[in-house]
């Protein structure tokens, strides 16, 4: 791939980055008694003072039980918790807090869905529409339907430079009833024509459902503009802690879904004989929620609400733009970087291959310089195998990298180049 | 920090560089089995014939990292033509070497790992671990099988 993007429209990258690095305690540590470089916040972003003030504040002075409680401090909590659900709302443009469903990652929010919608309306000979770059947690919990229930499962292809090829997708969505997709790639980094697919899918009766692990924390996120019916996304890569995630639905759906879990808190009545499930969101919300990861996640939207996510968009850009052109002019020879070459069609997640070096190798070698970077297959066997690649090394950015980041980076890749290269 | 010259000795980069034993074996008479490690994605295949309990020849195929392509080469020399119960012998050594306890506890007399010596290193790289013992359970599989 040629990734040579033109970096004049773009304002320098280390404004941002000089404002926010120093709100991220585990930035300012060593590795090796080097300045970290950390460049795997697709993997999980790190977490501003902020969301760690808001969590430590809540166990130190709120910490009750929510929902259950007469007393004073278990008020607190409740209305900490759902504090946090209305700034998820806001954040994410949903109509109402009871389209807002708490679960524990993305992961769990697309098996909330393939579990409570798809085998309410799903049957033998329905299909699902997939594509060749989910994520396993956008493709196992369908795979499970599939082999319960005689779903067929149907995949949107790749072109050569990781855009989703649209060219048959009238006929890819003839029976299909939910089309379910990321709306970034956590490999390649390509945003597909969301809200295209959407209109689509619609047309042809399909429900879609959008994996918004890499998009949310990334872009400015609007449900109804992006038309779609389900957003699935992960607290811990934008700035909140693990352990607490969304799913927001559009209301009517989630209605007429039935539980997922059950338990505490999802019922309004419990008899021998049976239950009456909770309204929204609580229908879903079975037991004793991650409270403090809730309000966490609640301190991280302000967070980013306080930076504006059309400032997180333009940095993402420059640094991806600037990154692209580094690493390209440096190693084109022996880098191959994939995704769409324009910094304006992806986010800023790189993998890439070096060479012949196994992508292990080379996280390896980058470790020493305390660079971070992900090595494997990024849970999307899938795709790995559509690149022809057993394993990809992959450096990501976000809001407190700068361009130095990247420069290491590239020097760094030189020392796997003295290691492993020719002899 | 234990440095990169612990993992990467230079016998670990010639066996990456030049495998020995790589390719397949025509199945049956050879056994055949596949390991997977699923935190990167790596792939092994180990063929292995046994007659009479020794193992005649062995190759692996797949592809991985220069730790797991490494070890599967040494391992392939180190157990060509041995009998079964020094394989096992020489995997408990092996394994013991990498810290990881198995079922027949530490051998009384360890086997002399040769080559395989040479990646005592990959222990203070605790992630590589298993990319070490990958090809070694699956020739384990493979015996079994």
């Amino acid at each position: 791939m040629s990734a040579t993007a033109p970096m004049s429209a773009t304002a320098p990258t280390s404004d941002l980055a000089a404002a926010t690095k120093t709100d991220f305690p585990l930035l300012a540590r060593d590795v090796y008694g080097k300045p970290i470089v950390y460049l795997d916040s697709a993997a999980t972003s790190q977490k501003p003072q902020a969301v760690l003030d808001a969590m430590d504040a809540y166990y130190r002075t709120v910490n009750a039980n929510v929902h259950r409680g007469a007393y004073h401090i278990a008020d607190l909590a409740t209305q900490a918790m759902e504090e946090a659900r209305a700034k998820l709302q806001r954040f994410i443009g949903a109509a109402s807090p009871r389209e807002v469903i708490f679960c524990r990652n993305a992961t769990e929010a697309v098996n909330l869905v393939a579990h409570s919608w798809g085998r309410t309306n799903l049957a033998a000979g329905d299909a699902v529409l997939l594509t060749h770059m989910e994520h396993h947690a956008n493709i196992v919990p369908w795979h499970m339907l599939a082999s319960e229930r005689g779903v067929e499962l149907r995949w949107l292809p790749l072109d050569d430079d990781g855009r989703l090829d649209l060219r048959h997708l009238d006929q890819l969505l003839d029976g299909a009833r939910l089309v379910a997709f990321s709306a970034m790639s956590n490999v390649l980094g390509t945003i597909p024509p969301i809200r295209r697919i959407a209109d689509a899918a619609h047309e042809r009766g399909a429900l879609v459902l959008l994996d918004g692990a890499q998009y949310v924390p990334h872009m400015p996120t609007d449900v109804a503009e992006l038309g779609c019916d389900f957003l699935a996304f992960s607290g811990h890569k934008m700035c909140g802690p693990t352990g607490i995630g969304v799913l927001w639905g559009r209301e009517e759906l989630l209605e007429a879904m039935p539980p997922f879990m059950g338990g505490g808190e999802m019922i309004l009545n419990v008899t021998t004989e049976g239950f009456l499930p909770n309204e929204l969101p609580w229908k879903f919300e079975a037991g004793t929620p991650a409270i403090a990861e809730v309000v966490g996640l609640g301190a991280a939207v302000d967070y980013l609400d306080g930076i504006g996510m059309e400032a997180v968009r333009r940095h993402d850009v420059s640094l991806t733009a600037y990154a692209l052109r580094t690493l390209t002019e440096r190693h084109g020879e022996t880098l191959t970087i994939h995704g769409p070459p324009e910094p304006a069609a992806r986010g800023g997640v790189l993998s890439f291959e070096f060479g012949e070096v196994h992508a292990h190798d080379i996280s390896q070698v980058l470790d020493t310089h305390a660079v971070c970077v992900r090595a494997g297959h990024h849970c999307a066997k899938p795709l790995m195998r559509r690149l022809g690649a057993v394993a990809t090394a992959r450096a990501s950015v976000y809001i407190y990298n700068d361009r130095s980041d990247i420069d290491h980076l590239a020097e760094a890749l030189d020392r796997v180049g003295d290691l492993f290269g020719p002899q | 920090m234990a440095g990169l010259e612990d993992l990467y000795r230079e016998i670990v980069l010639d066996h990456y560089r030049n495998p020995r034993n790589r390719g397949e074996l025509p199945c049956p008479p050879a056994q055949r089995a596949e390991g997977f490690n699923p935190l990167c994605g790596d792939e092994v295949v180990v063929y292995a014939d046994v007659a009479d309990g020794v193992v005649r020849d062995v190759r692996f195929g797949g592809q991985g990292c220069s730790i797991s392509q490494s070890t599967a080469s040494m391992m392939s020399v180190a157990v060509k033509g041995r009998s079964l119960e020094e394989v096992e012998k020489l995997e408990r050594s092996f394994k013991s070497m990498m810290s990881i306890v198995t079922d027949g506890g530490e051998t009384a007399s360890p086997a002399d790992l040769g080559d395989l010596e040479a990646l005592r290193g990959v222990v203070k790289f605790p992630v590589r671990i298993k990319c070490a013992t990958l090809c070694w359970n699956t020739l384990t599989e493979t015996l079994r099988s």
